[in-house]
């Protein structure tokens, strides 16, 4: 636990990530482009993850497209305030959609990281949770700690069919060493089906 | 909204039973006259899941995660919604996964909004820059093959396939 540009607590991203990835049990797992992919893979590559290289705006979207092609498992999307922001529509898409077994994590350091750290708009007092529940999603919550993470993964562990749940963890404004995954689209894509047993064309 | 002949009546029936058969189990849409039929059709069916989209690329999105899931999906959108998707595009073109779009033209026949013309005149060139087939359709039973054909290469051969409904079959909109 560090404290960030606000003044408040914030979270070390790839500790956070790291739990989250720990406790996923038979989740699937998608990446927004950028750190959170990097993050993700730095807790160990999975052919049940499936990392986006591109496609900004999208990660949320496919994670409901393989929350609804896969009822029985729970889908986490990770991603990052500026890929949510720029699908901000998809929070009423995905609400009104209500999948009980997608959750969406938003890693927030209020800035884009990719580009050069400019502020991004969660960093001048947009409130992505407060969106999140506005729209309608089952369970919103942000978080600023280690400790309100495992509570958030103990809270909900017992829970099968809850959701779409969105949780937007506010970490430190760091850039930690890259940890890069395929940028093979197709490669990625075959594995991840595979892993479902679903075989290539 | 004017219609011609009874094949161009009865073709979202048709199509929508072509897509059951090639088990296309997931609709989504951005509301749209010329779709209405087809998006009531997908609606009334159990067995298919329907999104309603706020904008039209996430669509492109969510039908991939769908093929990733195992799920074949069709995106439905009217030509003015093709250029909100461009870049989401790149998602399954790159990840080289089957995408099947349905699009109703606007703009190029009979149009009387200018709005809806540069966007019109627009779709089938961006489509095709950023490597999506195009199939057109100009009669009732142009789109029920053309949306057999499409099925078929968007699923059996990994492409992705926009079928583009002409504003001919459509008719004029009416006020």
């Amino acid at each position: 636990m560090v404290t960030g540009g606000s003044g408040r607590s914030r979270l070390d991203r790839r500790e956070a990530v790291a739990r989250l990835v720990a406790t996923r049990g038979d989740a699937l797992i998608v990446t927004g482009l950028g750190s959170p992919s990097y993050d993700v893979h730095a807790a160990g590559d999975h052919d049940g993850n499936y990392y986006l290289w591109g496609a900004m705006g999208g990660a949320a979207l496919v994670g409901l497209g393989i929350a609804l092609a896969q009822p029985e498992r729970r889908v986490i999307v990770i991603t990052g305030d500026g890929e949510q922001l720029m699908a901000f529509g998809a929070l009423a898409t995905i609400a009104v959609a209500a999948p009980s077994n997608l959750d969406i994590v938003v890693l927030d350091n209020e800035h884009y990281g990719e580009t050069g750290m400019q502020a991004s708009p969660t960093g001048h007092g947009v409130d992505l949770a407060a969106a999140a529940a506005a729209t309608g999603f089952a369970d919103t919550t942000t978080v600023r700690s280690l400790d309100e993470v495992e509570a958030l993964i103990n809270r909900r562990a017992g829970e099968t069919r809850t959701g779409p749940r969105f949780s937007v963890l506010k970490i430190e404004v760091d850039a930690p060493p890259r940890s890069l995954p395929p940028r093979d689209a197709v490669f990625i894509k075959n594995r991840f089906r595979a892993h479902l047993g679903h075989p290539p064309n | 909204m004017t219609t011609a002949t009874g094949a161009s009546t009865s073709w979202p029936l048709e199509v929508f039973d072509r897509l059951r058969q090639a088990d296309v189990r997931h609709v989504s849409y951005v509301p749209d006259a010329g779709h209405s039929r087809l998006i009531e059709l997908s609606i009334g069916d159990p067995g298919v899941v329907t999104t309603m989209l706020t904008t039209e690329e996430e669509g492109i999105a969510v039908a991939t995660g769908a093929w990733l899931g195992g799920m074949r999906s069709v995106v439905l959108m009217q030509s003015s919604g093709v250029g909100n998707c461009i870049n989401m595009l790149s998602l399954p073109v790159q990840t080289r996964s089957p995408l099947l779009m349905i699009v109703t033209m606007r703009g190029e026949w009979g149009e009387f909004n200018p709005w809806q013309v540069p966007m019109g005149q627009a779709t089938e060139a961006v489509l095709t820059a950023i490597g999506v087939q195009v199939i057109r359709a100009d009669t009732g039973d142009d789109v029920i093959a053309a949306v057999t054909q499409a099925t078929a290469m968007a699923y059996d051969a990994d492409q992705q396939v926009a079928v583009l409904i002409s504003q001919k079959l459509l008719g004029k909109k009416t006020w």
